[in-house]
């Protein structure tokens, strides 16, 4: 098959290449553009292991062709942190809550939580776990990672992060 | 998974997206959010060797109000479906359904148009679609048809769709204001196909039911439309015997698989208790 050029902004660096037009997303960011950061799970549009940011939406990437993405912005976990290593609110809220185990989940977690939060700062518990209803963890038992995303929306909201009582 | 080859095209216009479809004939498929064909291309169940991506053509998104309707464009996504203050004052049905259909990333990009032009018995908007006698503008290189969605689906995956067309917009009839409403979905887990869903509008006038119908998801090789049971509501109060007249008779009609979500007779079962609880659901929501 023949290729075709695509051209898309990857954590605000412009990103150009010739692909197959069958060419996964998830496949692109990790093979061609170098980000692993975005993990493949289940490879059947469930786990969310593979969850970026497109224009603005959250997606699995492992059920989007690279093609559909052309001329979009994407974002994906190595474009949270500033560029002097400032680790981004949810990065943080995960650390101090100790919102990860093996760590597999969280890329999608992180940029699920992301763009939740854009669209609404200030999540119930209800919304924050139905936010998130689409990425699975098979460590946490999703206690920590709803703390630790309340955490972040507390940090970005500039307000004392409170826990909830038990 | 990788799906096998394909070439890609992004028509900017139906017109330009029809004729591909005509000149490339079978070989090709309308590429609409990709949730339902990338998966079955990924695991080779589909390879088509065309993809028309629908993303760039003008005019399929979008919502808006004519006289007596509702149109729908066909690339209208969950997402803008659930966050829509129109449809939540005229149709708040689309919103609760839109709201149980996958996760929140596949109501992102997945579409109205893609879920009822699928043809899988588990979508759940087909059924949504024939309780509110929606009617499906399809449009191919011959000109424009509208079918009535209680028309559209005759088998697994078939449909009155025509390989060269396109579905451009779903026309959706206002129910009366003050309507009750309720779409009721038994699921094993967020993300996943009805074990059994229905669909439920009525109107309800001094105490009495004046107007019902009812749709059923995921009991049939097609989406259902329950004209009996709804009848079995009309001019009745929506009292305990009303309401179970109305499941017997939503039962009667189903013909669902033993599969992974349960034995055959379970799921006509769970049918039957579906209707109860969008019945009774709708009713608590109608204004007399
Ligand atoms: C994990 C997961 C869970 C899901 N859960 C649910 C669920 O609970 N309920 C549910 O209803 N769905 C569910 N889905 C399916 C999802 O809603 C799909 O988005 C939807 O079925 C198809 O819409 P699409 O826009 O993605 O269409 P696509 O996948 O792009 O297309 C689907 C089919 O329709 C055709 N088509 C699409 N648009 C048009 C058009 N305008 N004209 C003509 N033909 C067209 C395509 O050629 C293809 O054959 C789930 C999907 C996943 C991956
Ligand atoms: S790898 Fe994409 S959803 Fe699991
Ligand atoms: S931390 Fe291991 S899967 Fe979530």
């Amino acid at each position: 098959m023949s290729r075709v050029p695509v051209k898309m902004t990857i954590n605000g660096r412009a990103v150009e290449a010739l692909i197959e037009p069958r060419t996964l997303l998830i496949h692109f960011l990790r093979e061609q553009a170098g980000l692993t950061g975005a993990h493949i799970g289940c490879d059947t549009s469930h786990c969310g292991a593979c969850t970026v940011d497109l224009n603005a939406m959250s997606v699995k990437s492992c059920t989007v062709f690279a093609i559909q993405a052309n001329g979009a912005e994407i974002v994906t976990i190595e474009g949270m942190a500033a560029a002097d290593g400032t680790l981004h609110a949810l990065q943080d809220g995960f650390r101090q809550m100790h919102g990860l185990q093996c760590g597999y989940c969280t890329p999608g977690m992180i940029m699920r939580a992301h763009s939740l939060l854009k669209e609404n700062p200030n999540p119930s518990e209800d919304e924050i776990r139905i936010g998130i209803s689409g990425n699975l963890c098979r460590c946490t038992g999703y206690q920590n990672i709803v703390k630790s995303i309340q955490y972040a929306a507390a940090k970005i909201n500039g307000v004392p992060y409170q826990e909830a009582a038990e | 998974m990788i799906p096998s080859g394909f070439e890609y095209h992004r028509p900017n216009s139906v017109q330009e997206a029809v004729a591909l479809l005509a000149q490339l004939g079978e070989e090709a498929r309308p590429l609409a959010g990709g949730h339902s064909l990338i998966p079955v291309m990924k695991t080779r169940l589909s390879a088509p060797e065309h993809l028309i991506d629908l993303a760039g053509v003008s005019g399929l998104k979008g919502i808006r109000q004519e006289p007596g309707h509702i149109v729908i464009g066909a690339m209208t996504t969950q997402y803008e479906i659930s966050g829509s203050p129109l449809l939540a004052e005229t149709l708040p049905i689309l919103r609760e359904t839109s709201l149980q259909i996958g996760d929140p990333q596949i109501r992102y990009l997945g579409t109205l148009g893609g879920n009822v032009a699928n043809g899988d018995p588990g979508n759940d908007m087909p059924a949504v679609m024939m309780c509110l006698d929606a009617e499906y503008q399809l449009v191919g290189q011959s000109g424009q048809r509208g079918v009535r969605a209680r028309d559209f689906y005759l088998g697994a995956y078939d449909t009155a769709r025509q390989n060269g067309e396109i579905l451009t917009e779903i026309r959706i009839p206002v129910p009366p204001r003050g309507h009750g409403y309720a779409y009721e979905k038994l699921k094993r887990k967020v993300g996943d196909y009805a074990v059994a869903a229905a669909a439920v509008i009525l109107t309800m006038t001094n105490g009495k039911c004046t107007m019902a119908s009812i749709g059923l998801t995921n009991v049939a090789d097609t989406p259902l439309w329950a004209e009996a049971a709804a009848q079995a509501l009309i001019g009745t109060g929506l009292d305990h015997a009303a309401i179970a007249n109305a499941a017997a008779a939503a039962e009667t009609i189903t013909d669902p698989a033993a599969d992974g979500r349960g034995p055959a007779e379970y799921r006509t079962k769970m049918a039957g208790m579906m209707v109860r609880r969008a019945i009774a659901r709708a009713k608590s929501r109608a204004q007399n």
